[in-house]
């Protein structure tokens, strides 16, 4: 598969360099050229070696997204630093380019729901540590009685 | 009417403040805590502080009894996300957006913001308004009603120049609506005569600019 991923942060780098071993071809876009360490980082050789695409570019410029390979690709994946950014871009991706997956990182918990129930596939890594965090914290505590 | 205006910056206050003035009730939001609070020695409580894209926010500014929600913030997926929220989830039915980037037009365009206004589209309006060597001056679209109008300078040896308004050749659908000569503007009769030099204003439905511009330029030629 083809994957595009914007946002080369902790999240979007990590996840294009176990696609990129995994066997598929992944094509990373960036508004900042020092991303580029965060996919660099623990590999062997450079990520372009090891077969990586990288394009420095601004997610909403539709020229950025068609030179990282938006028109090919199978799996989009919005995980730049800003909710706003990922809810539009994963927007166009869907509706502009039809692209088949589209995975969009959203912090706030109350709109990766609803954009959820408008049909994007959000994630949100709050709401999964508000689980966690309740989960480790109060566990299966049962509540004191008044 | 309820209006909620979202960016306190001079857009937005002058906005609020130009609401106010009409007697429209008017929330203005503010996500940058010194400019909300220079704004509020204003507006009091007609400014709220926190960030509009964020659901609750809208809702404490009460978006379900909104009227017409206005995003005018510097940033264009803030206001493309406020007004899709707007028009969707709380069923708004009236939203402005403000575009700052004429290049995100598109992405406005995709999500179903409408209207979108553009200074930088506005002020190119009004320059080939005040330049009329443009030839064709599109000055007003409404893209759902399908409608435009549009500004053109009859040029002389023009096939409409020496006419009556009758007699001028133009496709169903397009109509003159006002002359504009010696610098004063009136509504034409069907015997008033076109002149070199006039600025006609047109009514016409999208797509017959080009089988109308040749009436109006010297020898019937196209747009140039």
């Amino acid at each position: 598969m083809f994957i595009l991923v914007v946002g080369a942060g902790r999240v979007g780098s990590a996840v294009a360099k176990r696609a990129l071993e995994a066997g598929h071809e992944v094509s990373v876009l960036d508004e900042d050229p020092l991303s580029h360490e965060q996919l660099d980082k623990d590999l062997a050789e450079s990520w372009e070696d090891a077969g990586g695409r990288f394009t420095v570019g601004t997610a909403l410029e539709v020229d950025a997204l068609v030179e990282a390979g938006i028109e090919q690709a199978d799996v989009f994946i919005a995980s730049t630093n800003g909710d706003n950014t990922n809810l539009v871009i994963a927007q166009i991706a869907q509706r502009r380019f039809d692209v088949p997956r589209v995975v969009v990182r959203v912090l706030d918990p109350a709109r990766a729901a609803w954009y959820a129930e408008q049909g994007l596939h959000t994630i949100c890594p709050t709401q999964h540590a508000i689980e966690l965090v309740e989960q480790a914290a109060l566990g299966d505590a049962e509540p004191e009685a008044a | 009417m309820y209006v909620i205006v979202v960016g306190a910056g001079k857009v937005g206050w002058n906005l609020a403040r130009e609401l106010l003035g009409k007697g429209h009730e008017v929330t203005l939001i503010e996500s940058e805590r010194r400019r909300y609070l220079i704004v509020e020695q204003e507006l009091e409580h007609a400014v709220q502080y926190g960030d509009a894209t964020e659901l609750w926010v809208l809702e404490r500014a009460g978006i379900q009894r909104a009227d017409l929600v206005i995003a005018v913030t510097g940033d264009d997926e803030d206001n493309m996300l406020i007004c899709q929220v707007a028009k969707e989830k709380y069923l708004c039915q009236r939203i402005v957006a403000r575009v700052n980037n004429p290049r995100n037009l598109q992405h406005f365009k995709l999500l179903g913001i409408r209207p979108a206004v553009s200074a930088t589209d506005l002020i190119l309006r009004l320059i080939e308004h005040e330049v009329p060597q443009y030839g064709l001056v599109q000055l007003l679209a409404l893209e759902g009603e399908r409608l435009e109008i549009i500004e053109l300078e009859v040029a002389d040896g023009a096939p409409a120049a020496g006419k009556r308004v009758d007699d001028v050749e133009l496709p169903e659908g397009s109509l003159i609506i006002s002359v504009l000569r010696g610098g004063a503007g009136f509504v034409p009769k069907s015997d008033t005569v076109i002149q070199a030099g006039d600025e006609v204003l047109l009514i016409l439905d999208p797509g017959l600019e080009a089988s109308i511009t040749p009436q109006f330029t010297r020898n019937g030629a196209g747009p140039g």
